[in-house]
């Protein structure tokens, strides 16, 4: 049977409309109208200049993030640690911004460093628990949670303000310390910069590097990759801390610019945001910037959407949630017509 | 026995309870050659479920059975992501996690802090007049005896019995299982589905039993702890068991010395430790470092303590299946 070379690309998005039809039966549950919410959306994403920076201003952590784990996919690494190391980076950064007082362009560059070692420390912690036999996986998620406890106890105690209030952050940085923003909004040029000469870094390493070469190798049969001579300690050490770096610098551009100080919920979920912009673009290099915009823009939106409708802001997690898992079950027509088959085959049998 | 610490055993008890259920349903699960990584969001969203359910009839059993209905719909979106369309079951499980999360968070809004249903305490006859033993293990509820006796119940049934070979073998050798007249495919299925049933009924255990009530990310981490004392446990409930009681354990004692020296830093410490003690004991049963420690032990003591220490996970845990 033929058919068009056009219908595999196209495919995804009958999973992705679904996801959206199954938003709104959502949202008529709970009495509120999946047009008037969806454009509530739009309108906090889109609506005017203000609102459009502070997508991109959203966009740019996540997007340094989902960079990293392209890095650390290609490895063949499960790096869910990338919450805790994004929170590293941002502690990093304020460790720098709280203890120092530097010309401005000199003080944000050592905080961006700090926050790229601490967040490729973290990382490389990861990296060596696995070489112990412990999965990335639960490495990483313990890891993560350490992280948020750190932060709390940075909060709580040795980085408390001085006049005592030690309930949601450190006092605010001082102003050499900050990304210059533009008007009003959350958004740094710089930030979007270093975002953008990340994102052609990482496509030339993987693409066009023999480091890039060996990464895939490992990824794909970590054996075989072995008799070729690549040294799987060495490259998953490489590939974990430069993802960990990544994500550190986007924790540095979330408290230097979305926030002005280290809080308690410093990255509320970016990491595990981007691991999911990462499946859903399925580890391609150039769809994983538009997903990844496309997720802020229904996060960012939705600060309106709840302002509107009162209702819990959980739902774009929900929205981007079911369209990830739609498109990863539904969204590959060989893997269904395979399935199809085997089932039809399977009846015919019995 | 101090009376102080028959309580603290009895409440240790109770606290495991639920964990050591959602134990045992993912070891069944992982021993098919299915992993339900879906295991934190499922927990939560099973939790909220029973409770749900049990707030609005006022009836205990329909709250188990829909939160079970909820943990086993999980695991059947992992198992048929897997099974039939050959997705990763990690990517598959971990989405929905996050998304269990998410869900539980926005359809739990209108419940949070309510006063529901809880399970009442059932103590036995006789056998709770039985000093330090009776009040430790006779006089709990309904969930501690099926916890306990779901240990007894698995471990037989996987150890001992020829489905529980066909079920080990499913994970260790699904070829020659199939080879051999084994549906491999069909009985993944059903461990996974059962294995998430269980960890529904462990979820409603939290809201109804052990952390009565519902509110936002309730048992958030104890599906990531459960999952990670599966690796611990080497795959057999008895040993799963022992390290929840182990956990549980641990960490009671140590709420109990440091609420002697109450300070900033003794919240931080009880924070960390579920994590501390979660990665201590990977490495430990992980190898690399094990082996060097058993490495030192004279060689008669080596092979005992590598039993004791070291796990092997079932081989063909998470492979892709190839059947027919």
């Amino acid at each position: 049977m033929s058919r068009p070379a056009w219908l595999p690309r196209l495919w995804p998005l009958l999973p992705s409309f679904v996801a959206l039809l199954l938003t709104s039966l959502l949202l008529l549950a709970f009495g509120a109208s999946p047009p008037l919410a969806f454009g509530a959306i739009w309108e906090g994403a889109f609506g005017n200049q203000d609102r459009l920076l502070t997508t991109v201003a959203f966009w740019i952590p996540l997007m340094l993030s989902s960079l990293g784990l392209l890095i650390s996919f290609r490895a063949g690494l499960w790096n869910i640690g990338i919450e805790g190391q994004f929170i590293l980076g941002a502690i990093g950064a304020s460790w720098v911004a709280l203890s120092l007082q530097l010309p401005a362009p000199l003080q944000i560059s050592l905080q961006m460093l700090a926050a790229m070692a601490a967040g490729a420390l973290w990382a490389g912690l990861a990296g060596v628990l696995k070489r112990w036999g412990v999965h990335e996986i639960f490495g990483g998620l313990a890891l993560n949670n350490l992280a948020i406890i750190l932060t709390n106890y940075l909060i709580a105690g040795p980085w408390q303000p001085p006049e005592g209030g030690s309930f949601r952050g450190t006092a605010p940085f001082h102003a050499d310390a900050l990304l210059p923003l533009v008007g009003a909004t959350r958004f740094s040029v710089v930030a979007l910069g270093l975002a953008l000469l990340a994102f052609g870094l990482v496509v030339l390493a993987l693409r066009n590097s023999a480091w890039g070469l060996r990464l895939k190798a490992l990824g794909r049969n970590p054996r075989s990759a072995l008799l070729l001579g690549v040294s799987s300690r060495r490259e998953t050490l490489l590939a974990m801390a430069f993802c960990g770096a990544l994500a550190g610098l986007g924790g540095a551009v979330r408290v230097l610019s979305w926030f002005d100080s280290l809080r308690q919920s410093i990255s509320g979920g970016i990491g595990y945001l981007a691991l999911m912009v990462v499946i859903l673009a399925a580890f391609r290099l150039l769809w994983t910037p538009l997903v990844a915009f496309f997720f802020a823009a229904v996060l960012s939106g939705s600060v309106v959407l709840q302002l509107r409708t009162q209702l819990h802001s959980s739902l774009g997690n929900i929205l981007t949630g079911v369209l990830v898992l739609l498109v990863l079950l539904f969204g590959n027509l060989d893997s269904l017509r395979a399935w199809w088959a085997e089932w039809r085959a399977g009846r015919r049998r019995s | 026995m101090d009376a102080n610490w028959i309580a603290i055993a009895a409440s240790v008890l109770l606290q495991s309870s639920p964990l050591i259920i959602a134990v045992c349903g993912e070891t069944l699960s992982e021993r098919a050659g299915v992993v339900n990584l879906s295991l934190d969001g499922s927990l939560l969203l099973s939790a909220l479920a029973g409770f749900v359910a049990a707030y609005f009839s006022s009836s205990l059993l329909l709250g188990f059975l829909a939160a079970a209905g909820v943990g086993a719909l999980m695991a059947l979106i992992v198992a048929f992501g897997s099974l039939a369309l050959r997705q990763s079951q990690v990517a598959v499980g971990f989405v929905l996690t996050l998304l269990g999360d998410s869900l539980s968070a926005f359809l739990g809004q209108n419940f949070t802090r309510l006063p529901g249903p809880w399970v009442q305490r059932l103590p036995i006859p006789l056998l709770k007049d039985i000093p330090v033993l009776g009040p430790i293990f006779f006089n709990q509820d309904l969930v501690v005896y099926f916890s306990l006796v779901l240990v007894a119940v698995t471990t037989w049934w996987i150890f001992h019995t020829r489905p529980g070979l066909e079920l080990r073998s499913a994970g260790e050798r699904p070829e020659a299982a199939f080879a051999r007249g084994v549906a491999v495919r069909r009985l993944r299925y059903w461990y996974a589905v059962l294995g998430g049933a269980l960890v529904g009924i462990a979820g409603a255990a939290y809201s109804l039993d052990v952390k009565i009530g519902w509110a936002e990310g309730h048992t958030r981490g104890l599906g990531w702890i459960a999952l990670a004392i599966v690796i611990f446990g080497g795959w057999s409930p008895l040993r799963g068991a022992l390290g929840v009681l182990l956990f549980v354990a641990t960490r009671s004692v140590i709420s109990v010395v440091l609420q002697r020296s109450l300070g900033e830093s003794s919240v931080v410490i009880l924070n960390a430790l579920p994590w501390l003690l979660m990665l201590g004991v990977l490495v430990v049963v992980g190898g690399r470092f094990s082996e060097q420690v058993l490495s030192r032990l004279p060689a008669a003591l080596q092979r005992p303590f590598r039993g004791l220490l070291r796990a092997a996970p079932p081989a063909a845990l998470g492979a892709e299946l190839k059947e027919g």
